[in-house]
């Protein structure tokens, strides 16, 4: 150790693993579908993906978070956000790639991602 | 990044229900699963509730598994870390509120009291990994120190802040580090007391266990502070450099006084030396050295990072800050607790204790291990502080607490803990080497009935005599066990010695047991368990103890289903 700056470094840079202990309570909640459906539909990279997304954007008030089957398999991997006084959002079929918009766009700026949504996905479906 | 941290709980309890083989089990699993880069498992500090230990918590869910087996690791990481289904039979329970919802862990009645500044890294971190201290802001203080502050802004802070000595006494830290800065010498030592003995005490090793770099930083603070010129050399590029050697010690409860404790790091036999020459001015090796305790370093850090008026805000006017305590004996939650200052003992064993288990009365509880005295249920809304505690015939001790109840007789328990001075006294002076020896004859001789009421004066006479004319803090604190017994108990102490009888039931020459003739049923379970056949009687019959054989073990009363065995 040489400065109070690699100090900061070594801090800011280990900080985002320790915090995940923390924020058990967080503001919004990241759901990813993980029962055996989602699991064989793709969804741990989805998870993995969220996971990373969170952490380098510097989310503190976000959890990432695995559930159960909600029961709509077909358009696993499902993932559901939920933030307090909000509605909840359900995101449909995703990828590790449509993760990374999600928190760009949803987490980050506040703008729903209609288009990966239940909604959007079932209508379209029909 | 891992996506979810499972925190298993490394310390002493824990770890002696095998904690440590569920570590590995949960790694062999997580790496069958094809999860190791998914899920981190680390080894924390104590988390404070043994009594449900082995613990193991799994972030970001927070979930807060407890008596956890080997054998549930697979269904733990099948279910739950692969498919996020938490395993809810190994729910702390207190923490699941109903099918779906569980709450936080600082809700719960343990937690929710108690206010973690010493302990607020353990069962958080990986004691052993630098970085995760840092990331919780370790270090960061001694950076201040060193590039922001004078030595004398550091004692001007710790002086401000009110803290205390946590080792026992009380004496206010920023003073003793003020007596070493003034002591001009070219060498100094910081050193830290770590030698805890109190028996059922464990709150210093917890600390060192599961954050042991808040010590290592404060005590580079205080070598800063006093004006120690040599961990590592020129430390944040400020000339400041800062050596540590740790000394084992042998385990003797005296080389807790801190003069015995320097007379045994020099390599010498532990025993304690007359002061003045007060340590601050010539202590270890003959230089001046400021010796402060393990829970005291572990709040310095915070104390610079929040300030004097933050840590002056938690606690009690003459006691700020927070106190960990060692929760045993008669206690539903074992554990580690700690609690602002002021917090009365009924909010600790009522409480975060979770009271006293198997429908038993709270009699008293017993603060400050060997040196300390008992704390009677009439005192329970006391607010624990260290004047209050002094007030009242006990003292804050280094943090034991140990909750009796109406089965404890209070005359066995000064003999308990004058059994474990007249062993641990060093034998130096008379006064503690003799007198603590004489004392425990007489405790012996109540004990066993032969007692009489001038033995009950004599033996407080003694005390006063021992405390006035010891050495150190060992014998001087000595007979506290029976004087505050004696306070409170004194009618105790005359049964045994008038009326030949144990009003607890707990010395055994004074008990004996018998069965009542109209409640017995002729089970014959009493006989059949009794290891040494003192019970006879046949089936259907009133049975009967035979005292001349009975070894007073209890089993017939534990075994009868009739209530019909009796002590008296």
């Amino acid at each position: 150790m040489k400065s109070l700056a690699e100090l900061q470094a070594i801090r800011d840079k280990t900080r985002a693993a320790v915090t995940l202990r923390e924020n058990a309570e967080a503001g919004t909640r990241v759901l990813v579908g993980m029962a055996t459906c989602g699991i064989a539909a793709g969804a741990r990279p989805v998870l993995n993906a969220f996971v990373e997304e969170v952490a380098k954007r510097g989310l503190q008030d976000v959890m990432v978070t695995q559930t159960g089957c909600i029961g709509i398999c077909q358009y696993e991997p499902v993932v559901e956000i939920v933030t307090p006084g909000h509605e909840k959002v359900t995101y449909v079929k995703m990828t590790p790639e449509k993760a990374v918009r999600v928190v760009n766009d949803h987490l980050v700026n506040g703008n729903v991602v209609s288009e990966y949504t239940i909604g959007a996905n079932a209508i379209g479906a029909k | 990044m891992f996506r979810s941290n499972v925190l298993v709980c490394g310390g002493t309890g824990c770890t002696s229900s095998n904690s440590e083989q569920i570590i590995e089990r949960l790694k062999e699993e997580i790496k069958a699963q094809g999860l190791e880069k998914e899920v981190n498992v680390i080894r924390t500090g104590c988390f404070g509730l043994c009594a449900l230990g082995p613990i193991m918590v799994v972030y970001p869910e927070g979930a807060f598994y407890s008596r956890v087996t080997p054998e549930d690791v697979p269904e733990i990481v099948s279910e739950h870390l692969l498919k996020g289904r938490i395993v809810k039979r190994l729910l702390y329970q207190e923490t699941v509120v109903d099918d779906n919802t569980t709450k936080s862990l600082n809700e719960t009645t343990f937690y929710a009291k108690q206010m973690r500044i010493a302990l607020r890294n353990c069962g958080v971190i990986n004691p052993e990994n630098i970085d995760e201290y840092i990331a919780q802001d370790g270090y960061a203080a001694l950076g201040k120190v060193l590039t922001e502050m004078t030595p004398q802004e550091v004692i001007d802070l710790v002086l401000a802040s009110g803290l205390r000595g946590r080792g026992g006494a009380g004496f206010p830290t920023g003073r003793k580090w003020q007596f070493a800065a003034a002591s001009k010498a070219e060498q100094k030592y910081a050193c830290c007391n770590a030698d805890e003995g109190d028996p059922g005490a464990f709150m210093d090793r917890s600390v060192l266990e599961g954050d042991p770099h808040s010590v290592l930083e404060a005590m580079a603070i205080a070598g800063y502070a006093i004006g120690y010129g040599l961990l590592g050399k020129n430390i944040f590029d400020s000339g400041f450099d800062f050596d540590i050697d740790i000394r084992l010690g042998a385990g003797a409860f005296v080389c807790g006084e801190e003069t015995a404790l320097m007379t045994s790091i020099e390599g010498k036999r532990g025993e304690p030396r007359v002061r003045p020459p007060f340590p601050a001015v010539k202590g270890l090796f003959g230089v001046p050295t400021v010796l402060n305790n393990v829970e005291t370093y572990a709040n310095i850090p915070q104390i610079i990072l929040k300030g004097a008026d933050w840590f002056r805000s938690i606690g009690t006017e003459k006691s700020p800050g927070t106190k960990v305590f060692a929760l045993g004996g008669k206690i539903t939650n074992t554990g580690l607790v700690e609690v602002p200052m002021g917090t009365t003992l009924r909010e600790v064993v009522e409480e975060i204790g979770g009271g006293v288990p198997g429908g038993h009365q709270f009699k008293a509880a017993q603060t400050g291990g060997p040196s300390g005295g008992c704390i009677p249920a009439k005192l329970i809304d006391t607010p624990i502080d260290y004047d209050n505690l002094i007030a009242i015939g006990s003292m804050m001790g280094s943090g034991g607490l140990i909750v009796m109840d109406e089965t404890t007789c209070m005359v066995d328990i000064a003999k308990f803990f004058l059994e474990f001075t007249v062993d641990e006294s060093c034998g130096k002076c008379t006064p503690c080497r003799v007198g603590t020896k004489r004392l425990l004859e007489i405790l012996n001789k109540i004990t066993s009935g032969n007692g009489t009421l001038e033995d009950i004066d004599k033996m407080e006479e003694l005390c006063y005599y021992i405390k006035e004319n010891s050495l150190c803090g060992l014998g001087q604190t000595a007979p506290n066990p029976v004087l505050s017994t004696l306070k409170y108990y004194r009618d105790e102490y005359e049964a045994h010695v008038v009326e030949h009888r144990c009003p607890a039931g707990a010395c055994k020459a004074l008990t004996n047991y018998s069965i009542e003739a109209d409640k017995c049923k002729g089970c014959t379970l009493c006989a059949r368990n009794c290891p040494v056949g003192a019970i006879s009687g046949s089936v259907k019959q009133p049975h009967v103890i035979d005292t001349t054989k009975c070894i007073k073990c209890g089993v017939c009363m534990e075994k009868c289903k009739f209530g019909a065995v009796v002590k008296k």
